[in-house]
């Protein structure tokens, strides 16, 4: 089925001619809704309910792109996609955005024709071992069968960091991530190595949660986010400022609760994040309104947060370097003016 | 005078004439397929690097990065893309060839005894051939995979650290000793090819004093007694002269978390080379059961009336004549198992399909050439599978005099 992915995906290359040609929003105007690739089911990120609703902070991304454009954040269609189709189905154009997990590197930014418009998360690898292991470290865990997904950063990550600290290790590699578990579950290897946020949400489907632990060390930067196709500079600036006017409405207090009052604030940021002077929505082809609709209808970046992965959810993540600048992370938006 | 005219005549009505205009119509059709193929290729490049996607074969030599399970050759993270192609191709080859061996065997196997007299063997041979041909073969390789080799127990739960073993099935695979050949081992390779070197000479001369005096040589026990016994004579007198064993036993050691040493096989090798053969041995058995029933049973009558018992009757008579009837089926089932080993990729076995149009696909995004390069191998070694094949039933086909 992913071969035909590909395949099918390589006759759209060979064939469609005109699609760098079009502008992508005028193809989501004309179609009236955005084809978003998201995982395959990953609490937190982008999983689908017994409804087949999707949550999590990927989705929310189309979904505020979605707000963004037509004042409606349900106007999306949600492609599930591997890792190994996610570029392929976005160089394609069987997708408009891919917000997947993805980790932001510079061959896929540079050699793929692809583009990554900024960082939804701010992630790490790490491992997770049975905790009658006894291992503390993980330079401890030399001679370690390793569990983890087929043609991610991740597998690259491992090797790396093994080989670094001359240990040995044997590593076991399955295309999905549920396959991974269920190998990790049932003792197929030793340690289970994604990124920790992956773990964290991975960990609730494992049949003893509790007997498992998340080593302290974290051997990777993964700044995880949404990605275009190269060459449709608009389309980009749209996916990347829908992020940025999320992150700016969490740092101007701005929330889905009282973006109603703050219409009226006299805060000159709040004003031309609310479209209420200044033009920016005009700048990117959307209406003046096209923040505000964000807002309202998903929320700012720390409601997503806090919705999604924070700490009242199964995957209890604190926001650690995830918070806003402000409050001692690295979450930075540029100035929306 | 007459020729001239005539070939005058032709000239005239040279688009009328079907052979120029059959001519004319394939050159036209080479040209539209040429034509097509051209603008297929040319309009991909240009959306390629329009897009500032990555093209051409350059990868093949960078560094992959990323760690492979099993690798017959040597294999590192440092090694290039190149380097893992070659692994995955491996791989997969090493996996369709031991799945092509056990499939043959079982299948002949089963299909002898689907046609036993004895009640019971027949039917234990029908539900197993109605069984595993029935089941589709993903549904087997999690079979194997979960169900039988996954709720083995850890190393860990059932050996102690610092313990040597001999042979061990847990769910990180079966480990066994490994033979490490030292000094004076080639002796015994040399003593191994000069008793096959006679044994077919030995065959030779047996079979040609049979045709002419009509006595007959035991050259099976023969044979076997002196490819056995000439190379372990041999180890005796090396062992003798140098004073030790010319082979020892590399034995696996459980260190830390597993097994080290010896010679470990991968749980996921092992699920794919039973699901693949015991699935095809299926068709192969049915195959064979055709085949010997489509010899006449008036062959067998004339077999035992010269005085032939059941077993030579089998070989020399039914056998070689059913096989002109089950090689071309036959050959299709080892295609099917060659490109079937690609559902490899739902186990983790390192296979051409899970390494190579998997992760190198994964982490290079040059999607187009690898599923090229993927398909171009499968291509090539079904039609290796077929022309050996082929040559075979050539060589074994009823010689008509």
């Amino acid at each position: 089925m992913k071969f035909k992915t590909l395949l099918a995906a390589g006759a759209a290359i060979a064939m469609g001619s005109t699609m760098a040609s079009a502008s992508t929003l005028d193809d989501v105007k004309a179609a009236g809704q955005i084809k978003c690739g998201v995982s395959q089911g990953l609490p937190g990120f982008s999983n689908p309910d017994d409804q087949g609703n999707w949550t999590g902070i990927d989705v929310d991304v189309c979904r505020a792109v979605s707000a963004a454009i037509f004042g409606d954040p349900d106007k999306v269609e949600y492609k599930p996609l591997s890792a190994k189709t996610r570029f392929t189905a976005l160089q394609s154009g069987e997708i408009d955005v891919l917000s997947r997990n993805t980790t932001w590197t510079a061959t896929r930014d540079n050699s793929l024709g692809l583009d990554f418009t900024g960082v939804t998360y701010y992630d790490g690898q790490g491992f997770m071992v049975r905790k009658d292991l006894g291992v503390k470290s993980a330079t401890e865990l030399s001679g370690a069968a390793v569990c983890t997904n087929t043609g991610t950063t991740t597998e690259l990550n491992v090797a790396d960091y093994f080989r670094a600290h001359g240990m040995d290790y044997t590593v076991v590699a399955f295309e999905k991530a549920d396959e991974v578990v269920a190998a990790y579950d049932s003792g197929r290897c030793d340690v289970y190595t994604t990124d920790r946020s992956g773990l964290a949400a991975q960990r609730v489907k494992l049949s003893e949660p509790d007997a498992h632990v998340v080593l302290p060390e974290i051997i990777s930067k993964e700044p995880l986010g949404p990605v275009v196709r190269e060459g449709d500079n608009n389309w980009g600036d749209i996916v990347r400022w829908s992020l940025n006017a999320m992150i700016d409405a969490e740092e101007l207090g701005v929330t889905s609760e009282n973006v109603d009052q703050m219409k009226g604030s006299d805060n000159p940021g709040i004003k031309r994040l609310l479209g209420t002077e200044g033009d920016l929505g005009g700048q990117l082809g959307l209406s003046s309104d096209w923040a505000y609709n964000i807002i309202k209808k998903v929320g700012n970046y720390s409601e997503i947060y806090e919705r999604n992965v924070g700490p009242n959810t199964p995957l209890k993540l604190e926001r650690g370097v995830n918070a806003l600048w402000t409050k001692g992370g690295i979450l930075y938006a540029p100035p929306l003016r | 005078m007459a020729l001239k005219a005539e070939a005058n005549k032709a000239a005239g009505s040279v688009l009328y004439d079907p052979r120029y205009r059959s001519i004319f119509y394939q050159v036209a059709a080479l040209a539209l397929v040429v034509w097509v193929g051209w603008f297929l290729t040319d309009n991909t490049l240009t959306n390629m690097e329009q897009r500032g996607i990555q093209s051409g074969f350059d990868f093949l030599n960078t560094t992959a990065g990323f760690g492979i399970i099993q690798s017959l050759i040597p294999y590192s993270e440092t090694s290039t893309y190149g380097r893992a192609f070659l692994v995955s191709l491996i791989n997969t080859i090493l996996v369709a060839g031991v799945g092509v061996l056990l499939a043959t065997v079982i299948g002949f196997v089963v299909g002898v005894a689907r046609l036993s007299h004895n009640w019971l063997i027949s039917k234990l041979a029908t539900v197993y051939i109605e069984t595993f041909r029935n089941i589709p073969l993903l549904l087997q390789i999690f079979f194997w995979y979960h169900a039988v080799l996954k709720p083995l127990p850890a190393p860990r739960a059932i050996l102690e650290r610092g313990e040597v073993v001999t042979f061990s099935l847990n769910n990180r695979g079966l480990y066994l000793p490994r033979p490490v050949f030292d000094t004076g081992f080639d002796i015994i390779l040399i003593a191994l090819a000069v008793a096959i070197a006679g044994t077919i000479f030995l065959s030779k001369w047996a079979s040609k004093r049979q045709m002419a005096t009509g006595a007959q040589f035991p050259i099976f026990r023969t044979g076997l007694a002196i490819i056995v016994g000439l190379p372990l004579i041999a180890f005796g007198l090396v062992a003798l002269v140098e004073g030790g064993s010319p082979m020892h036993f590399d034995y696996p050691v459980m260190r830390g978390f597993q097994l080290s040493g010896g010679m470990p096989i991968i749980p996921e090798f092992i699920a794919l080379v039973l699901a693949l053969s015991v699935y095809t041995a299926a068709f192969i058995a049915e195959i064979v059961r055709a085949g010997i029933e489509s010899v006449s049973h008036g062959q067998t009558e004339a077999a035992h009336a010269l005085g032939l018992r059941n077993g030579p009757t089998l070989r020399l008579i039914i056998i070689p004549q059913a096989l002109r009837v089950i090689i071309p089926p036959l050959t299709s089932q080892y295609l099917n198992l060659t490109k079937n080993s690609s559902l490899a990729t739902a186990i983790a076995y390192p296979d051409l399909v899970s390494v190579f149009a998997g992760t190198t696909l994964n982490q290079t995004g040059q999607a187009l050439e690898i599923i090229m390069i993927t398909m171009a191998v499968y291509l090539s070694l079904s039609l290796m599978t077929s022309t050996f094949m082929n040559w075979y039933n050539a060589k074994i086909a009823l010689v008509e005099r």
